[in-house]
């Protein structure tokens, strides 16, 4: 298998005045080329502070912790100089971030937003750079590419904005791009034209997408693996069709009976998780969902759960799965 | 059992005058009638006018043309002193938890606001009453001598719901509660909008752009488009049976968190984007991005009519 | 790892746990911006030697009780600062250091004073502007604007003439009637910001009139801005007295001021500089230390920066 980033024991903080909130407290994964990485959980889960430390765009007061390695094509992200790094961001590694009204330059023209990242990283001078640019509103069904060129973000749409931002970080054509919350603040039919985008434009230039998103319709429409995270850990990791068919995590489970469905008619009470996510100031010292955990157990409060390999592409951290453990079928238990 | 009307709303127009002889069209020619009991889904993307049509029928904004009646009684008629009853039996609960509660006053103060303003309780019963309500959305006793800044999304929603609840509503309306929060949180507080209603029988008008939620909610559901009503039919129905084409782009656009089916399914694809508001073109708005649109629908309005019982569209493929 | 058991393993569920309990500590605005407050030195300094200046104005001159503010004695005129004369003396035989004191005291008091009339006016004045809007903003912005385009200097003359000079009150009328128009500007822009926030709207459909919005909802969240100008406006109107007294408008005699105090010690500036440097000290002490406080203020108080 061709791992093309490799994420080992990643561990970041942030030094505030209350104390050191530990975002993410030892995540591992890796990512293959040309597939589709989600990572999904709720806010407060870490899953944005990852992405960013892949990016290395975390800044004080926040920090990336001794033992965490972050390995692209086998060189260590977090040990890279500035010239490399330059290189590395938006040449090989690209990111779109959330809110399409604030990531974009609001004095510079798009134009030349995106001609700057070509004009960096492939060296072509302004004519050049303007031409691939061209092609790269057409690539991402803006209309009247010619006229937007030269137009100022204001000028434009929520949808229309994203698309730029996609344009721009796929420009270089980048090895990964990192989606954080893509569509997040779009309406649905625009969301659903951005996704569709950012599936072909990642078919025709086999990039690898690393999708972070609360949204578990969206990752049901294009990941080909999942991860879930919860209080800055990774609790269980699958493919697309274990996650959604066959978890073995209360979390995942009860994240995905909470969903109101539109093709089913089940009406009254939605099955919810009582209480909120654990304030990473105070970590808690074992599982971090087990104070929500209706399979809750003595020992799931006193140490983190190993990880159990349960198939050749899943796995999962929960002490259920401790031989000792009594034995639960998700699905009887909670009544569906 | 009868079903009575507790709010009409006939031809309701909301225009905003946003200067050099522009108006924008927020709500445009809108009617339908929310049941007592009942919940009432208004469901359209940015821009279509459901906020402003909640706000106009809660009496926030004064119509432009048409009317609202509450109850009987037609609210741009009402004087102040009506207004003011008004307040008492409708209530509003806003999307953005961090906007809408003041973060200079605790918790119990907010709540207590309207307690005050109607005269309700005082001194010690007052209080009493606060943490009853506070008990009632689920948070505790403690929380009322808190700030807003020290709680999560959903508690902060909570308190929202506590302080409508203050003043002993019969009608919510529920502008996109929930959009703001994270999906188990979501489910926490939907949840309790549904205890609510039925122990305290209200009537709610629930906004929001998420259609899964909106259905599984609502009993019956408006969709609006740019201002105007497009279709308005019980959810089961709107759901199985959409008439309008800008529905069923809609319902096909909503992701199913549902690996094989989601692979299975046609999408529509809309082309283009949603037309500015400002200084609209004649003919049905939603004719420029209609994959079924016929040449008379840039000209001329469809009217907004029944075509099955209790099944309404504005569309010239049904007239 | 110790010996795991099945007792470890029984199901226990989550009911009794309270997970909306909140874990840090209570901690309002005030103490909030009091925090970040002490951690900027330069502003905390800028305050202590604030207060110290105006301890030193209320009981400095009580520390040289034998020397009278107005103690004409010509056989000890213009002497240096020695040890008795701890600031020297001045043209006519009195005390410098009762005298510098003596006229810090009327220079803050009048700051100060402005400084409360501009902000009482002002916050009046553009609340109201503020929070109506239309119409009623549109004719209160226009009077403000004529007020603003009379020159200064012929609006203190005009006011200082008409009551004949009679001691500090005019002056203080003077220097408010043209310095709340900054104040109403700020208040009534602010207020445009916050109003249509939606916890102003929930006041409104929960049914609070609109004093009580103003005063509870609005007025409140812009109390950090209004504190930060206040700062900046005592050192002004010190200033601003200063200037006047020095050019023969502000105090008169026998009341001093530091303006008066550097006016009268310009002519001997040559011969005996002490006389002017030391009032000249004590402004610019005060202006500083207000205006590094008041920096210092602005920032602690930014909500933006909270943590």
């Amino acid at each position: 298998m061709d791992k093309l980033l490799e994420v080992k024991n990643l561990r970041v903080s942030y030094n505030t005045y209350a104390g050191e909130v530990q975002s993410v407290r030892g995540v591992d994964f890796y990512l293959n080329k040309g597939e589709t990485l989600a990572i999904v959980g709720e806010s407060g889960c870490g899953k944005t502070v990852t992405s960013k430390a892949i990016m290395r765009l975390i800044k004080k007061p926040g920090e990336i912790k001794e033992g965490s390695e972050i390995l692209f094509k086998g060189k260590d992200i977090i040990k890279m100089n500035s010239k490399e790094l330059q290189n590395l961001k938006g040449g090989d590694i690209s990111m779109i971030f959330q809110d399409p009204m604030t990531s974009l330059n609001p004095t510079m023209k798009v134009g030349n937003q995106i001609a700057e990242g070509l004009m960096n990283h492939k060296g072509m001078n302004k004519h050049e750079a303007l031409n691939e640019t061209l092609k790269m509103l057409k690539l991402v069904n803006l209309s009247n590419p010619e006229k937007r060129i030269n137009q100022y973000p204001f000028e434009f749409s929520g949808g229309m904005r994203q698309r730029v931002m996609i344009a721009i970080a796929l420009a270089c054509n980048p090895t990964i791009l990192i989606a954080d919350e893509p569509t997040t603040a779009l309406d649905v039919t625009i969301q659903a034209q951005i996704m569709n985008l950012i599936k072909n434009l990642q078919k025709e230039s086999s990039a690898a997408v690393i999708l972070v998103t609360h949204d578990l319709g969206v990752v049901a429409n294009v990941a080909d693996r999942v991860q879930v995270m919860y209080g800055g850990k990774i609790l269980e990791k699958g493919n697309t069709e274990d996650i959604f068919y066959n978890s073995k995590h209360p979390y995942t489970f009860a994240l995905l009976q909470s969903v109101p469905r539109i093709d089913l008619d089940h009406k009254g009470l939605l099955y919810s998780i009582k209480g909120t996510p654990p304030d990473l100031i105070k970590p808690p010292i074992g599982c971090p969902f087990a104070s929500r955990c209706t399979y809750r157990m003595d020992i799931c409060c006193q140490t983190m759960p190993e990880v159990t390999i349960i198939s050749e592409t899943q796995s999962v951290s929960c002490w259920l799965q401790h031989p000792l453990a009594p034995k639960v079928d998700l699905n009887i238990a909670l009544g569906r | 059992m009868a079903k009575e009307n507790l709010i009409e709303v006939k031809n309701l127009k909301k225009y905003f005058d946003v200067g050099k002889k522009n108006i924008l069209k927020a709500v445009d020619d809108v009617s339908f009638n929310i049941i007592k009991g009942e919940t009432f889904g208004l469901v359209g993307e940015s821009g279509c006018g459901k906020t402003t049509c909640g706000r106009t029928i809660l009496g926030l904004y004064s119509a432009t043309a048409g009317e609202v009646i509450f109850d009987g009684q037609d609210i741009n008629k009402m004087n102040n002193k009506q207004k003011r009853a008004l307040t008492r039996r409708a209530q509003i609960i806003f999307q953005d938890p961090y906007a809408s509660l003041n973060p200079r006053m605790t918790v119990g103060d907010i709540i207590g606001e309207g307690i005050d303003n109607h005269n309700l309780y005082r001194g010690q019963e007052k209080t009493n009453r606060i943490y009853k309500l506070l008990e009632l959305v689920g948070l505790n006793r403690e929380h009322a001598s808190r700030f807003p800044h020290e709680f999560s999304g959903g508690q902060r929603q909570r308190i929202g719901i506590a302080r409508a609840l203050s003043i002993e509503p019969e009608f919510i309306f529920c502008d996109e509660p929930v959009s703001a929060l994270d999906v188990s949180i979501q489910a926490q507080i939907v949840n309790l909008l549904i205890k609510l209603q039925e122990e305290l029988g209200l009537t709610y008008l629930f906004i929001s752009h998420d259609l899964s939620l909106v259905k599984h909610i609502s009993d019956r559901v408006g969709v609006m488009y740019l201002g105007k009503m497009m279709e308005l039919s019980c959810s089961n129905e709107l759901y199985k049976f959409p008439l309008h084409p800008y529905t069923q782009a809609l319902l096909s656009a909503i992701p199913i968190p549902d690996p094989i089916m989601e692979k299975r399914r046609q999408h529509i694809m809309l082309e283009g984007e949603i037309q500015s508001p400002i200084n609209l073109n004649s003919g049905c708005r939603f004719a420029s991005r209609c994959n079924k649109a016929l040449e008379k629908c840039s000209q001329i309005e469809p009217m907004f009519k029944e075509v099955e019982k209790d099944h309404y569209v504005a569309c010239h493929l049904f007239l | 790892m110790t010996e795991l058991s099945k007792k470890n393993f029984e199901i226990l569920g989550c009911e009794d746990f309270n997970s909306d309990e909140i874990v840090r500590p209570n901690i309002t605005y005030g103490q909030d911006a009091w925090r970040r407050l002490k951690k900027n030195k330069i502003a905390t300094f800028s305050l202590v030697l604030l207060i110290v200046i105006f301890i030193l104005a209320i009981v400095g001159p009580w520390l040289r009780p034998q020397f009278g503010i107005n103690e004409i004695n010509q056989k000890i005129t213009n002497i240096k600062p020695n040890a008795v004369h701890w600031f020297g003396t001045d043209n006519l035989g009195r005390d410098l250091w009762v005298r510098t004191w003596q006229g810090a005291r009327i220079s803050i008091i009048i700051g100060l004073a402005g400084a409360a009339f501009e902000l009482i006016v002002g916050v009046i004045y553009g609340g109201i502007s503020g929070y109506f809007g239309g119409m009623v903003d549109n004719v209160m912005t226009r009077i403000v604007e004529i007020l603003n385009s009379i020159p200064y200097l012929i609006l203190v003359l005009l006011i200082v003439l008409i009551f004949n000079n009679k001691g500090i009150f005019p002056l203080i009328l003077a220097m408010g009637i043209t310095g709340w128009v900054g104040m109403a500007r700020l208040v009534r822009g602010q207020i445009f910001s916050i109003k249509e926030q939606e916890y102003v709207l929930a006041a409104k459909a929960l049914g609070s009139k609109p004093l009580k919005i103003i005063f509870v909802h609005l007025l409140p969240n812009i109390v950090g801005v209004m504190i930060v100008d206040i700062t900046f406006a005592v050192p002004s109107y010190i200033f601003s007295e200063a200037f006047l007294s020095y050019i023969g408008l502000g105090v008169q005699s026998p009341n001093t001021s530091l303006g008066v105090l550097c006016s009268s010690a310009t002519p001997n500036l040559i011969f005996y500089p002490f006389q002017l440097f030391w009032p000249s000290l004590v402004i610019c002490l005060i202006m500083l230390t207000f205006n590094l406080f008041g920096d210092g203020l602005s920032d602690a108080l930014d909500p933006k920066q909270r943590q």
